[in-house]
Parts: C-alpha cells; sequence; structure tokens
C-alpha cells in the first residue's frame, strides 16, 4: 500500500495535467505499477501474485484516484478483468498458466465489452464465435470503444455463443497481442477521463476453442464484473472526490491565516462537503468490504453474489457514487472560486470535475436505475 | 403445472425459440430468457401460483430451466 501511495503522488501526480491535456495514456505510472509487480496484486500467492483481496485493491483504486484518475481508472478496470479469470476460469488449463504468465510479465489486460448497436446492454451481443473443425475460433467484434486497447496486452470481451445462439446467450473469452488486430474508427477527444485512450475499434480476433470461458458471461458479469467494476470505480470516485477536498481544505485554511480571529465564510461551505464526502466514504467502504466477505465465503457467497438483493445493492453503490462525486466536486469549486477555475492555480479542480462527470455515464444511470426498478418489483426485503 | 410454466414463459419469457419445442430441463437462459424477462416470469408465476418467491430464491438458477421452477413452486406450495 505504502508503494502505491508512493506510485501516486510521485509518479501519477506530476504527469496527470500532462495526460489530461494532451488525452494520452499515462504510460510513466502504469510502467512504476508494472515494476511494483502491482498487476498481479489479486493474483493469489502461490500463483506468483501479491494476494490482495478486493478491499486492498479497492484502496489502491482511491489512492492513484486522488492523483491521476486516468491512472486509476486503467489500474481498476485491468483488476476487474484478472479478478473475473481468477473467479471463473482459473480451473481451465489455460487460464492457469495464463495467470502466471500474468503475474510473472504483467500484462495489462483490456476489456472490449461495447459493442456497435447494442445500445449499451453488456449482457446483449451481435458479433458471435466461428469455430473451425480444428479447435480454433474467429471472432471479429465493432467495439464503440476500447479503454487503452492500443496499449493493452490481451482483451477480455463477451460475444454469441455461436451464430445461432440468441444476443443474451453469451461467452467470455481472452484474446492475446498476437491473436488480434485493432482498427481504430474515430478519436477520444473527451471532457474528462482523457488518459484512458478509448477510442472505437474494429476487433479482429483469432484464437484456440480452450480460451472461451466455461462459465457462461451471464454468472461472470452478476458475480465478479458488476461488483468488482461498481467497487472499484467508486473508489476511483472517492479518490476524485478527497482530492478535490483537500483543495478546497487548503484554499481555505490559507484564507483563514489571512485574517486570523473571523472563521471565512467558505469554512462553512468546508464543512458542509466535508459531510457529504464522509457519507460516500462510508458507504463505498462499507460495499467493499461486505462483498469483499461473500467473494471468500465458499459456502453461501456465490449463491448471495447471484442474488438479487445484492445485484440492487451495488446498482444503489454505482448511482449514489457517481452522483456524489460530481456534487462534491462542484461545491469545492464553489468554495475555491476562481482559484479553483484557473487551471494552472494549486487549487485547480477542473480536472477533477470533468473526471468525475464520466461517472454518471460509465454504463448510465438511467439503465441502472431502470433495472432496478424492475428488480424492485420481486424483492420482498426478508 | 408444467403447462401453465410453459404458457407463462411463451407469453412474457420472450424467448428465441418456441417454448413446446423446450425440453423440461432445457436452459431458458440459453433459449434467449433475458434477466429482465425473467423478472416479468417471476411475478407471473407469483400471481398465477398465488405465492411469493422469498428473497433467497430470486436467484437466476432458481429460473434455469422449466423443472428447476417446478422445484421451486413445489417448495413453497409444501410450507402452506
Amino acid at each position: 500500500m505504502d508503494t502505491v501511495a508512493r506510485i501516486a503522488r510521485e509518479v501519477a501526480a506530476p504527469f496527470a495535467d500532462e495526460v489530461d491535456r494532451q488525452a494520452r495514456f499515462p504510460h510513466e505510472s502504469i510502467e512504476a505499477l508494472r515494476k511494483a509487480r502491482l498487476m498481479s496484486a489479486l493474483v493469489p500467492r502461490d500463483r506468483g501474485g501479491a494476494g490482495c483481496g478486493m478491499e486492498e485493491l479497492a484502496a489502491m483504486c482511491e489512492i492513484l484516484g486522488q492523483h491521476c484518475a486516468s491512472s486509476a481508472m486503467v489500474f481498476a478496470m485491468h483488476h476487474i478483468q484478472v479478478a473475473s479469470i481468477l473467479r471463473h476460469a482459473i480451473t481451465q488449463p489455460y487460464y492457469a498458466k495464463y495467470i502466471a504468465e500474468l503475474a510473472e510479465k504483467q500484462y495489462l489486460i483490456a476489456s472490449a465489452t461495447s459493442e456497435v448497436g447494442i445500445g449499451g446492454e453488456m449482457r446483449t451481443s451481435i458479433c458471435a464465435v466461428e469455430r473451425d473443425a480444428h479447435g480454433r475460433f474467429k471472432l471479429d467484434k465493432d467495439c464503440s470503444t476500447i479503454s487503452y486497447g492500443a496499449q493493452a496486452d490481451d482483451i477480455l470481451f463477451q460475444a454469441r455463443r455461436d451464430a445461432q445462439a440468441p444476443s443474451n446467450d453469451q461467452i467470455f473469452v481472452l484474446v492475446r497481442k498476437n491473436e488480434f488486430t485493432l482498427t481504430q474508427k474515430g478519436a477520444w477527444d473527451t471532457l474528462g477521463m482523457r488518459g484512458t485512450c478509448s477510442p472505437p475499434f474494429m476487433l479482429n480476433s483469432q484464437g484456440e476453442v480452450g480460451q472461451i470461458f466455461e462459465t457462461p458471461f451471464a454468472d461472470v458479469t452478476s458475480e465478479t464484473q458488476v461488483p468488482f467494476s461498481h467497487i472499484l470505480w467508486s473508489n476511483v470516485w472517492l479518490g476524485i472526490a478527497t482530492a478535490a477536498v483537500s483543495r478546497a481544505r487548503a484554499f481555505v485554511r490559507q484564507q483563514a491565516r489571512a485574517k486570523p480571529g473571523t472563521t471565512p465564510p467558505t469554512a462553512l461551505r468546508l464543512a458542509e462537503v466535508s459531510s457529504l464526502l464522509q457519507t460516500m466514504r462510508t458507504n463505498v467502504h462499507d460495499v467493499a468490504s461486505e462483498c469483499d466477505a461473500l467473494m471468500r465465503d465458499e459456502k453461501n457467497g456465490t449463491a448471495a453474489l447471484s442474488s438479487i438483493a445484492f445485484a440492487l445493492k451495488m446498482n444503489n453503490l454505482k448511482v449514489s457514487s457517481s452522483q456524489l462525486v460530481v456534487q462534491i466536486v462542484h461545491q469545492t469549486l464553489l468554495i475555491c472560486g476562481i482559484m479553483g477555475y484557473k487551471n494552472d492555480s494549486k487549487v485547480a479542480v477542473g480536472r477533477h470535475l470533468r473526471d468525475a462527470h464520466s461517472a454518471a455515464l460509465m454504463v448510465g444511470n438511467d439503465r441502472i436505475y431502470a433495472t432496478n426498478a424492475s428488480l424492485l418489483l420481486v424483492l420482498k426485503d426478508d | 403445472m408444467s403447462d401453465q410454466i410453459r404458457a407463462i414463459l411463451k407469453e412474457h419469457g420472450r424467448l428465441a425459440v418456441d417454448v413446446a419445442t423446450l425440453a423440461d430441463d432445457s436452459d431458458l437462459y440459453q433459449a434467449g430468457m433475458t434477466s429482465h424477462a425473467s423478472v416479468n416470469v417471476m411475478l407471473a408465476l407469483e400471481g398465477t401460483f398465488d405465492l411469493e418467491f422469498p428473497d433467497r430464491m430470486l436467484r437466476r438458477d432458481v429460473f434455469e430451466s422449466i423443472s428447476e421452477i417446478r422445484n421451486a413452486i413445489d417448495e413453497l406450495s409444501k410450507g402452506r
């Protein structure tokens, strides 16, 4: 954890503004994380990793998020993929070997879960696996976005089981660097999270049938992809909010020092935003710790993770933290005033505010509310 | 009971295939039932059989096939 804090402070922070301005990949921080062998943080020790749990990883995402949200988001997204392999495919010989190699070489995995034409619904695919008679497959996917696709070693993504399968009968599969080609189809010039480099790509790939997860994508989604995404993303956003509040605090202290004896009016706003930050932090930590416990519970964990009550809780976390981060950073801008608005000031919060606005869009909040609305029709709260 | 379950699946399951072609143990999700459709199936089953699935039964695998659904309904009806 000290290593991550050091990397965040000494490597991610100094380049954060440049990464944002140029919308370029934060290769300095990812390289530093690789050197510290943190791309295999989640991998158990006996498989060559650091053996961290979800809570530790979440804390790492928060610390990185305080200094460079793009670096933190890349780190988070990579680990969502590693977690999926570890929970659902590690018993397959291909993946046992792959994870050992990942721990040794510190690969970066991207995910290509979006697809042109599905309207943002991850549990629907158009592209389908084409198997041949020699145990190999071919798979092409038109992706509306692949974060750090151009920088990743390997890509994990979902597709229909075969050409006859309905759109929700999906498999999950990893393709390696020498097995895919990406053709970039557009630019990545966005409001925030600019360093994640997530343009649209055409993905053409092939591989061995043994690379296809035996567990259906539906189970991978509900038990791992959704909880890990919502918790790790929320921690990145918590990092953004914490950093903005810390700038506002520095600003208010400075004002107080200028006129000792009088409490600056901004201090009241600071007290207000500090309470919001605490609410966000408590919620994020509480859900992460509950989820961590379920993931470790070999007896009842799977049933609990795939329950509707748990899905509802995970969705609520995503929606509330994605709204709170914007609210908190907006408040810090009001506190810092013009000094927060100026990009070259020490208490600038423009980048934080722009990054924060991505939160509501990473799986649209309205889509999540619609899902929860339907889950609440059958949930009894007993 | 299976006929009633099949009728509900036909109306609310939004399956990609005709429900008559499915065996009792066929995987309904592989037949195209989405999570959203499964919620409607649950609601229709609760209405038709006049029962309520407790939260512990609101899991994907409980509604995976016609026979699993029948087991769940049997279990709930027995408790009355």
